[in-house]
């Protein structure tokens, strides 16, 4: 029986890892590009490697503000999608009520749809009802496709979490907000955090809804986006790129750790 | 005033419904007013016109964006341009990703299983717009890639590739094997796992069973497995085709500059400042999709998201 699957098994084993190195080793090679002494070109294998362009990328106060922009906007997106996902879950998964089903039909759409609609349509909106441009645009396009995030996060937790502590709670005489905050909160508190940091890894990294509703002003995406079509400084772009990575990594990794004991892990 | 507060909530908690509705109330007007409110206008606004002199937009219903889209047959070649990349991007993750997600939920063991699926998980989060400019790092001319293919003898095998009319071109990043190549590379981890976690999903009992009732290995992949697996591969579709259906990014950064509906819609709402054209072409990806979402329900694949 075992001898039958071998063979498979080999190819199985050989196509997963070539798959693996197709998804990696891309990520890879920008990280090395970022310490080339090459200025001009994207010239392989390397002429020679320097840390310099993290310093010259340090000083550069463009870079400064898209990403203070980009947290800005990451942080009050993630902010209102918290608190808008968190109460719609409270809501959702005890009870029954005609129109469940779409509401999470709702909240998967911005991202569902592709982001150029959700995009012109808040381009369209804005043009319409005559909104100028500003970090509030960006906030309410980003804030409208994090909401999936936490939602699913929350509601995942709370569909896991047993409901007799909440029960027991109200009968030991607890109101509804002490129940909430000393049964529910401690208990949704990790999926919660996940939730919001992968909200705000998604709205640091979001670009091309942002390219329409931003306006003038750059987030650390558009600034990129601008570099790789007109490049003034091809290595600082890929230090910027370095960073990026991390920002993004780093809380994808945490939420990851801080749901692993979840059973339905999903986005 | 907390006192207040509390007692309101437990005048809340013996009115079930009203609770309920205060507590999605605020999801559903961000997303009634924000979200559905804006789709709303951008269909409305692709029936308004504009004057062809003086850029005004006329406020008044006509079909006249429409008729403008399906006139011209570059509108055309622009959304099969965009259909076909997308499909074939579709196919080939799903070939691909096929193998990895079958290792991961049938041959992995408990070790290597949240290693890998951390591996497919993080560049599916990670900065999308690093991964498309990584590939135009290895695919410039004087790049990795070049290298590589020197080293094994094969360069003249990718410019045999690039000789081929329609999908060659000058080098790989201007061409749209390279498009394709980054589509799937950007996409693939959306197709990996619903796949995966469609597979495993199957109970071994009915592998067992398979094999009891005399199923070989190939009769059980077909019969048991595969049918099992399909609606993952759906639902990793909606993900691919959806996703190249309205990136703009990728065919601007990579590729010889002819257009995808992504870029059609920002060049029109933008430069030309034509918002109802750009309105009318956001639609059709929006038609696309909702047929192919039917589709995709009747094949099972929302039970597999």
């Amino acid at each position: 029986m075992r001898s039958k699957w071998n063979l498979g098994s080999i190819g199985l084993k050989t196509a997963t890892l070539f798959g693996f190195l197709f998804i990696h080793i891309p990520i890879l090679i920008i990280i090395m590009y970022a310490f080339s002494t090459d200025e001009k070109t994207f010239q392989f294998p390397l002429p020679g490697f320097t840390t310099k362009w993290f310093g010259v990328a340090w000083e550069r106060n463009d870079i400064w503000e898209a990403i203070a922009l980009s947290s800005q906007v990451a942080l009050v997106s993630t902010v209102i999608a918290i608190f808008l996902g968190t109460l719609a879950c409270l809501a959702v998964y005890r009870s029954q009520f005609f129109g469940k089903e779409i509401i999470s039909f709702l909240v998967i759409l911005p991202i569902a749809l592709p982001g150029i609609v959700t995009g012109i349509s808040l381009r369209s909106a804005m043009s319409l009802f005559g909104i100028p441009f500003s970090t509030w645009t960006i906030v309410i396009a980003h804030a409208t496709f994090c909401i999936v995030t936490v939602y699913n996060n929350v509601l995942a937790r709370l569909r896991r979490s047993s409901h007799s502590m909440v029960e027991a709670s109200m009968d030991l005489g607890a109101n509804p907000w002490q129940t909430f905050r000393f049964v529910i909160l401690p208990n949704i508190a990790t999926a919660l955090l996940a939730g919001g940091m992968l909200s705000f890894a998604l709205s640091f990294d979001e670009v091309i809804v942002t390219t329409f509703t931003a306006g003038q002003q750059s987030t650390v995406p558009i600034w990129m986006l601008t570099e790789f079509i007109r490049p003034r400084q091809r290595p600082v772009t890929n230090v910027v790129a370095v960073f990026v990575i991390l920002v993004t990594t780093l809380p994808i990794l945490a939420a990851y750790y801080l749901t692993k004991e979840d059973e339905g892990r999903k986005k | 005033m907390t006192n207040t507060f509390d007692k309101f909530l437990t005048f809340l908690f013996y009115r079930k419904s009203l609770a309920l509705f205060l507590l999605l109330a605020p999801l559903l007007i961000w997303l009634g007013v924000v979200y559905l409110g804006s789709l709303f206008t951008l269909l409305i606004q692709s029936f308004f016109s504009i004057d062809s002199f003086s850029g005004v937009i006329k406020r008044e219903f006509t079909l006249e964006s429409y008729y403008d889209l399906f006139r011209q047959s570059t509108n055309w070649d622009i959304i099969i341009r965009t259909s076909t990349m997308a499909f074939t991007v579709t196919l080939v993750s799903a070939i691909i990703a096929f193998p990895i997600a079958y290792f991961m939920a049938m041959n992995a063991g408990p070790k290597l299983k949240p290693i890998l699926y951390l591996g497919v998980m993080l560049p599916l989060w990670s900065s999308y717009l690093v991964k498309v400019y990584s590939w135009k790092l290895i695919m410039a001319k004087e790049g990795i890639l070049t290298w590589c293919l020197e080293r094994l003898g094969l360069l003249h095998v990718l410019d045999a590739i690039l000789a081929l009319p329609v999908i060659g071109g000058s080098s790989l990043s201007f061409s749209y094997i390279g498009m394709f190549l980054v589509f799937v590379y950007i996409w693939l981890p959306y197709m990996i796992l619903p796949i995966q976690a469609s597979l495993e999903r199957i109970p071994k009992s009915l592998l067992e069973a398979s094999s009891d009732l005399g199923g070989g290995p190939t009769q059980t992949f077909r019969k048991v497995i595969l049918p099992l697996a399909f609606p993952g591969v759906v639902a990793g579709s909606i993900f691919t085709f959806s996703l190249t259906l309205g990136d703009y990014i990728i065919p601007t950064i990579i590729g010889n500059s002819s257009y995808f509906i992504g870029m059609a819609v920002y060049t029109h709402q933008g430069t030309a400042g034509n918002i109802p054209l750009a309105a009318a072409f956001s639609v059709v990806p929006i038609v696309i999709m909702m047929v192919y979402l039917s589709i995709a329900k009747r094949l099972g694949a929302f039970d597999a998201l």
